[in-house]
């Protein structure tokens, strides 16, 4: 079971290193211009670069995206709750989220910029708004879907609605909580990137249209590959969260 | 049985189910007594209204006419306490393991924690899960699941337990076991049982009543008290009594 995990992982790696090895092969041998793609080791010399100020920006878009991430999650949970408590909320508000979220985030971007200026917020305000929904939706169903017949035992018992909401909505809706998040992790970190090109003075996204000008290619790759990092930790963070909350049978949907 | 008052009443029980314009009479004329500690069957095909009147007797569903009484001066009922539920499905909660599952009632009732826990598992051991108390519901197999509902329903020590078809989704064979142990669960603890079934060889062989209910309204075809031996064995299903039940069932319901 053990060596069976193992080898799992040690695939999952391999596969990575073949990939790495296989753009490596392709520049070196085939003479590409360093602007057109650099070299994985090009690409990770541009690390000693300090006009990079990889720490700083890195930081702020890490910022951007946790920030928004975890607005949408709040947001999104509370939202969600208050759907379950009252209908009439849910008929209200659910009609206008709906096309609210029809509007292409990015259409806003420069609209965000007009009312908070450049900066984090704006660009954290873009992660929320893009990573929101799923978020509400999933969750929204989850603390719907609970058993007629078990709502009948509740009932049968004058459970409270406050019982029923804390010990069966609630934890039921807690895997389809995770897989809105989950999508949600990964349309936050698009979200602070497009924020960060529409318009900032920091940030990986930022970093990365200035060195487009000069044709720093491998900077530009160097950007790509710490946003991607910086998703695959916030989405290993829900992973974990979701394996340390959720009981495994609930867990795979 | 006894000649005092009985532990639930129904006269004349009706219930229409009504939407927007149509109306439909699901139960109509339903009259019957049981008596405290009582096993009644409840049998009639699908659709007939059984679930409804057990409904009706959790106090989950009004009904339209005629009277509904639970309890009487020799045994009291308090509404939120006095009822077990068991399903055709065990609707344990997942996140939740088998002891917490049976703990469940408890914990909406309000009820001493310690107390409860001590119960639980004297309640798993009876049913057959002592061992399995902390596992979680998938492991366990479904006639399992099915005990730790039973558990689940007695947990916190009500007068009457409301059976909704619970075996109908098990195997033959396991169904087979559990109505044995239901049947000495029934006998051990002394509690009122209705029990809702479309097996007619189930009904007859737990029930010391079988009430057959029609459709089309659902209407009492017979109210029949069983008098087989009190200690049920597999041997009583080959007896010619059994048979002879069995068979009056099933030309009340039509199929003879
Ligand atoms: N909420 C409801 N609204 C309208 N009709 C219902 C409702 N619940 C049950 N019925 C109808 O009442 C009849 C009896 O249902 P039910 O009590 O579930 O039968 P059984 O449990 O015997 O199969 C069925 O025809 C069913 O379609
Ligand atoms: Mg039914």
């Amino acid at each position: 079971m053990a060596a069976e995990k193992l080898r799992h992982y040690a695939l999952g790696v391999l596969v990575h290193v073949v990939v790495i090895a296989i753009w490596w092969a392709f520049v070196e041998l085939g003479h590409i211009e360093p602007y057109i793609m650099p070299s994985p080791l090009a690409t990770l010399k541009t690390l000693g670069g300090e006009n990079y100020r990889w720490i700083a920006n890195a930081t702020v878009t890490a910022g951007e995206i946790f920030g928004g991430y975890l607005l949408a999650v709040i947001v999104g949970v509370t939202l969600a709750t208050a759907f379950s408590w009252s209908r009439p909320v849910e008929s209200a508000v659910m009609p206008l989220l709906v096309t609210l979220n029809m509007i292409p985030k990015v259409a806003l971007g420069p609209l965000f910029i007009v009312w908070f200026s450049y900066g984090i917020f704006p660009n954290a305000v873009i992660a929320f708004s893009i990573s929101f929904f799923p978020i509400l939706l999933t969750t929204a169903r989850g603390l719907r879907e609970v058993e007629p017949d078990l709502l009948d035992l509740v009932r049968s018992l004058r459970g409270s609605r406050w019982q029923l909401f804390t010990k069966i909505q609630l934890p039921g809706a807690l895997p389809y909580l995770f897989s809105g998040m989950k999508v949600g992790a990964i349309l936050a970190v698009a979200g602070a990137i497009v924020g960060e090109f529409l318009g900032s003075s920091r940030g990986l996204g930022y970093l990365m249209l200035q060195v487009q000008v000069t044709l720093d290619t491998a900077a530009m790759f160097m950007a790509v590959v710490l946003i991607t990092l910086i998703g695959v930790f916030l989405y290993g963070l829900v992973l974990l969260l979701e394996r340390l909350i959720v009981v495994r049978d609930a867990r795979v949907q | 049985m006894t000649m005092n008052e009985p532990f639930i009443h129904l006269t004349k029980v009706r219930k229409v189910y009504r939407k927007k314009d149509a109306e439909f009479v699901a139960l109509s004329d339903v009259t019957f007594d049981v008596a405290a500690g009582e096993f009644v069957s409840l049998v009639g095909p699908s659709g007939c209204g059984k679930t409804t009147l057990l409904k009706i007797l959790a106090g989950l569903l009004p009904h339209d006419g005629g009277e509904v009484r639970l309890g009487s001066a020799a045994h009291s009922f308090d509404p939120s306490r006095d009822i077990g539920m068991v399903f055709q499905q065990p609707l344990l909660l997942k996140w939740r393991r088998v002891m917490e599952n049976v703990l469940l009632p408890a914990e909406i009732l309000g009820l001493p924690l310690r107390e409860s826990r001590e119960r639980a598992r004297e309640l798993l051991s009876m049913v057959g899960l002592a061992e399995v108390s902390d596992k979680y519901p998938y492991e366990l197999s479904g006639g399992m699941q099915q005990r730790a509902a039973i558990a689940r329903a007695l947990i916190h020590d009500p007068k009457l337990i409301l059976m909704d078809e619970p075996f109908g989704a098990l195997d033959a064979l396991t169904r087979e076991k559990m109505n044995l142990e239901l049947r000495n669960i029934w006998q051990t603890s002394g509690k009122t049982i209705v029990f809702v079934t479309h097996g007619i060889s189930e009904a007859v062989f737990l029930g010391t009543r079988v009430v057959v209910l029609t459709s089309g309204p659902a209407r009492m075809a017979d109210d029949i008290p069983i008098a087989l031996p009190d200690k049920r064995t597999l041997e009583i299903k080959t007896s010619r009594e059994f048979g002879d039940y069995n068979r009056r069932v099933y030309r009340l319901l039509g199929m003879e």
